[in-house]
């Protein structure tokens, strides 16, 4: 939809320069040809913070992030459950077993009868293969994980399936982002489609991807998941969001995840 | 009951029943848009609209509008176009129906309705993220339409 007050497009699409640029994340890509010309390109959410909150990813030493990381590479190696198990007993080393797993996700479920997001993996083998309980969607042991996991695709091209058996959770998930919700109705288009680029009060809004997540947000000083993420916007149009981990919201994800297609998985990125 | 005591309960009872002649949200007619009379009969305050305007939990309206003649407000956004001289290229009948729904005069417009109260997708309970039936109340009551109306008629370049 072409937008009644032009969106704008960012000053400036410098690559995100991590440690001395040990490590460049590019910000920008070719918009994918399924999203038929409803972007022009596509770009990551970090260009449009302000410089505080950007520098704070360009090294790994002031990134709040990373104490999370940490904590679920702690809980990599921890066994856990009645089968006595770590992660580690069975993938291995996380940067080896995990690499590219990030990018994927969502993806269909491995017996192919859903659609899976990261927390749903991770707790199939915590419940079917440790005898651990399941861990709650945003809790922070999930959360520290599942930004471990994704700095194994640090740098990987957000890369998804969205045919096959996946092409059914992608049309819905394209509907719920279409759908104007709430007493303001409000969807997601309306902000991160139409209107990126420009202010929403104090707020620069971004295109909505999801490259980045989990991220720390400056604001409540945390990791917040993907999902997390959804509710808090949805409920921000008066609505009742649908619920984490829902399968609206994992369809969601998934077709939020298209439209990143070709930018880099950013493992630990930095929000305000 | 001490006479104090009684002089509060009438006027919470006032305050919560509205005047005979207020039009509720499902009676509004628009014409092409507008709204011909006052939703209360009770000329508006334009004071109070700024207030209205500029306050988050109310029309937070400087959320997407600049106001030229508002300068003090911190960060309006640039969402909307500036309601400058609004005033100018409206009507007050224009105006009060852009406020109380605006997609009776933009078809699909980015703007919500302020004074709607069913006919929403998962209609939630303010902004509480839980499920609310409807009608809801309005975003702005009929008087605070009115005190927006009011200031924004005197939006002239
Ligand atoms: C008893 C063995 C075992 C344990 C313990 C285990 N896993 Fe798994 N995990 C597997 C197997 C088998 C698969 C499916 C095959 C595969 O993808 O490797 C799998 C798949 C996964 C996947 C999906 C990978 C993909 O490419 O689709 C993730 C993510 C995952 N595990 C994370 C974890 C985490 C996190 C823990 C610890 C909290 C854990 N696993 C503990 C055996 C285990
Ligand atoms: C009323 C406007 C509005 C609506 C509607 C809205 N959002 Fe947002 N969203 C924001 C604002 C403001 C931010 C914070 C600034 C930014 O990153 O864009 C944000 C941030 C995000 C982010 C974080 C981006 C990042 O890089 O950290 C994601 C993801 C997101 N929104 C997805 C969605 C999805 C999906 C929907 C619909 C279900 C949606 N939003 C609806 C206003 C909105
Ligand atoms: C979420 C964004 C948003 C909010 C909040 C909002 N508006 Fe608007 N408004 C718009 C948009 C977008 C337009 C342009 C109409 C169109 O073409 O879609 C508009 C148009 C208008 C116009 C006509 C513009 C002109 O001068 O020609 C007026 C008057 C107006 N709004 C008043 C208000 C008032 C008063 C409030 C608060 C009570 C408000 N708006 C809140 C988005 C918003």
């Amino acid at each position: 939809a072409a937008p009644l007050y032009a969106a704008s497009q960012p000053e400036t699409v410098a690559p995100i320069s991590i440690n001395d640029a040990e490590i460049e994340l590019a910000t920008e890509a070719e918009a994918p040809a399924h999203l038929d010309g409803a972007l022009p390109k596509i770009w990551s959410g970090w260009l449009f913070r302000d410089a505080t909150t950007q520098s704070m990813q360009m090294d790994d030493f002031e990134n709040p992030a990373m104490v999370f990381v940490d904590q679920g590479l702690d809980l990599w190696d921890q066994p856990d459950g009645a089968e006595g198990k770590s992660c580690a007993d069975c993938h291995g080393s996380i940067d080896d077993s995990m690499k590219g797993v990030r990018a994927a996700m969502p993806k269909m479920s491995e017996d192919g009868t859903d659609l899976w997001s990261l927390e749903n993996f991770v707790n199939n083998c915590r419940t079917t293969r440790m005898g651990a309980e399941a861990w709650g969607w945003s809790s922070a042991p999930m959360e520290s994980m599942t930004l471990a996991i994704s700095m194994a695709s640090r740098g990987m091209p957000v890369d998804v399936a969205i045919d096959g058996p996946a092409q059914s959770w992608w049309d819905k998930g394209k509907e719920i982002y279409y759908s104007r919700y709430g007493q303001l109705q409000l969807s997601c288009a309306n902000c991160h489609e139409d209107h990126y680029g420009d202010w929403i009060r104090a707020d620069h809004l971004s295109q909505g991807q999801i490259s980045g997540f989990p991220v720390y947000r400056l604001n409540g000083a945390g990791v917040v998941s993907i999902h997390e993420r959804f509710f808090g916007c949805v409920r921000d149009t008066r609505a009742e969001p649908f619920a984490q981990g829902s399968p609206e919201f994992r369809a969601l994800e998934l077709y939020v995840s298209s439209r990143g297609m070709g930018l880099p998985v950013e493992g630990a990125s930095v929000r305000h | 009951m001490s006479s104090h005591l009684w002089h509060a309960a009438v006027v919470a009872t006032a305050m919560a029943t509205p005047a005979i002649c207020e039009t509720a949200p499902k009676d509004v007619i628009y014409a092409e848009g507008a709204i011909e009379t006052s939703l209360t009969g009770v000329a508006g305050n334009p004071e109070e609209g700024v207030r209205i305007m500029t306050t988050n939990a109310l029309g937070n309206c400087v959320a997407c509008h600049q106001i030229g003649a508002l300068p003090d407000v911190e960060f309006p956004g640039n969402i909307a176009p500036a309601l400058d001289g609004a005033g100018d290229r409206w009507t007050e009948a224009q105006l009060r129906g852009i406020v109380s729904n605006a997609k009776m005069t933009f078809e699909g417009t980015f703007m919500p309705a302020f004074y709607k109260v069913d006919g929403f997708t998962r209609p939630g309970d303010g902004f509480t993220g839980k499920a609310a039936t409807e009608p809801l109340p309005p975003v702005l009551n009929a008087q605070q339409i009115e005190d927006v109306v009011a200031f924004l008629v005197t939006l002239k370049e």
